[in-house]
């Protein structure tokens, strides 16, 4: 991705794009001579301040922001089936082993995008953590995370699940920006894929009610991860009570109205559960 | 075509009067049903297959949030069908679970037509002639087409959405839909849930214009939907 690919998406997709901008064509100018004579770095923060002056309104976040953001729980992600497919505590069958390798192949590879993207702007893997090493049991919590089975699918859910939920809330962030939202919104689906892909490993390990999609809140059986899925159980959507719609027999039932809605987290929220892991 | 699948077709497609009617008759309700000539049937679904073509409507998010309805729309008429008439050797995991499916499709669709109100586009009548609803393998092949596109297809509108609402109850459905996706993807061939045939090299999903959604959609629909403001008619 590059910047002027980036405008001509969005004079693609906002014909309108180039004149609205018009009477600021030296932004562009400035930006062209910036981004040639600097760093690729600078192009990110160029790009977000060009929308701003482009929109006459300030995005609370940079698009930098957002992609450091998701750059750093994909790192996360990624060393985290990193090292669960290395634990030599860990056997997993292979067809388990077939499906975290799927993912990891993933998160390393969305790790590779984000930095791709975010050239010099991205933030160093070995800022996060301690000298770039996860604390993959959030200093206790999860004490057996890389030696019990049951234990890495339980974390494993609720990252997916929560990375889910992340993408989500940062996507007004993106509003109407076409080729970051969508490349923003295209992991979003494959983080929930995967979310799915390990519930259904725990349903076939004997977590029986837990389902592909998230029923009512925390569905893991681990009250640890209550703060992930706060507000799972929302029943409203937009003004519209889902239980009050009708189902096949009778209203949408409780936990089908909480299961078809995924819910958002803001960024401080996230921030905050995955900090005991050291993400930073 | 066989009568009785234009029987079914009209059974996926109820208004919703006539829907809570069938809902409550339970399996009896097929039989009635089944009795019944196809244009007598019709006739009873008002609104429904009243037009043969629609259009989503002037750029913006109502013709946005009317895109997704038609596309939920068409999502729920086909799980309703896959319950109704669940295909032989069915485990009972497979059951429930598909059996979910189908609930979370009809609150979406529910969802957009409340929300929607009277910007709503009509009931649009299904056509799902080629598939077998017997056969697990039609059943299941179907279910991925509709749920991996159906992804794509939240993915490619994201960006035309204007409120940031609705982006968000965009994106509170496009999960689902992928949780959906894996699932069924993993019915077919455990391991397939985001394998290379949806995803790219970068791991991730992919996005498809309205254009291309619509074309997909429509050759599961009577009702034809266009988005001529996006640059697609429907032939």
């Amino acid at each position: 991705m590059n910047l002027f690919g980036i405008i001509e998406e969005i004079g693609k997709a906002d014909p309108e794009f180039q004149d609205r901008i018009s009477p600021r064509r030296d932004a562009i100018k400035n930006i062209t001579g910036f981004g040639s004579k600097v760093a690729v770095a600078a192009i990110p923060f160029a790009f977000s301040t060009l929308f701003k002056k482009a929109y006459g309104q300030a995005a609370t976040v940079s698009v930098t922001d957002v992609l450091n953001y998701a750059l750093k729980l994909e790192y996360l992600e990624a060393a985290f089936y990193n090292a669960g497919i290395a634990a030599t505590g860990l056997t997993f069958s292979s067809t388990e082993r077939a499906y975290l390798t799927t993912i990891q192949g993933h998160e390393n590879a969305h790790v590779a995008f984000l930095k791709s993207v975010l050239g010099s702007a991205a933030v160093a893997q070995s800022t996060q953590g301690t000298n770039g090493t996860y604390d993959f049991t959030a200093g206790g919590t999860f004490p057996t995370v890389l030696t019990n089975v049951d234990t890495f699918f339980a974390v494993a859910q609720a990252f997916e699940d929560t990375g889910v939920r992340a993408y989500k809330g940062a996507a007004p962030s993106l509003l109407g920006q076409q080729v970051p939202l969508t490349a923003a919104l295209n992991i979003h689906s494959v983080e929930a894929r995967h979310a799915s892909a390990v519930r259904q490993i725990r349903r076939a390990r004997g977590a029986a009610t837990t389902k592909p999609w998230i029923t009512g809140a925390n569905d893991t059986g681990i009250a640890a991860v209550n703060a992930n899925y706060a507000g799972e159980d929302n029943l409203n959507q937009g003004g519209v009570t889902i239980t009050s719609l009708s189902g096949v027999s009778g209203n949408i039932s409780t936990n089908a109205a909480t299961e078809c809605f995924d819910e958002p987290l803001t960024m401080a929220q996230v921030v905050a559960l995955v900090g005991p892991f050291g993400v930073k | 075509m066989k009568p009785e699948k234009l029987i079914e077709n009209a059974e996926v497609n109820m208004a919703r009067r006539s829907f809570l009617r069938y809902a409550g008759a339970g399996v009896a309700a097929v039989g009635v049903l089944s009795a019944t000539s196809c244009s007598k049937t019709f006739d009873d679904y008002k609104g429904a297959p009243g037009k043969s073509k629609i259009d989503i409507g002037a750029t913006g998010d109502l013709a946005i949030l009317n895109y997704a309805y038609a596309l939920e729309q068409l999502e729920a008429a086909f799980y309703i069908n896959v319950a109704a008439h669940m295909y032989t050797g069915a485990s009972a995991d497979e059951i429930a679970l598909l059996t979910d499916i189908r609930d979370h499709e009809v609150a979406h669709r529910e969802f957009f037509k409340a929300a929607l109100g009277t910007n709503a586009i009509p009931a649009l009548t299904p056509n799902f002639n080629a598939i077998d609803f017997s056969s697990r393998s039609s059943v299941l092949a179907a279910a991925r087409a509709f749920e991996d596109t159906g992804v794509t297809a939240y993915n490619g509108a994201g960006y035309l959405i204007q409120n940031p609402a609705y982006l968000t109850l965009a994106g509170k459905i496009v999960s689902v839909e992928a949780r959906h996706a894996a699932y069924i993807r993993n019915l077919i061939t455990p391991g397939s849930f985001a394998d290379t045939t949806v995803l790219d090299a970068n791991g991730m999903d992919k996005q498809q214009s309205i254009a291309a959604v619509l074309g997909i959609a429509n050759s599961f629909l009577t009702t034809k939907v266009s988005a001529s403001s996006y640059g697609y008619v429907a032939s």
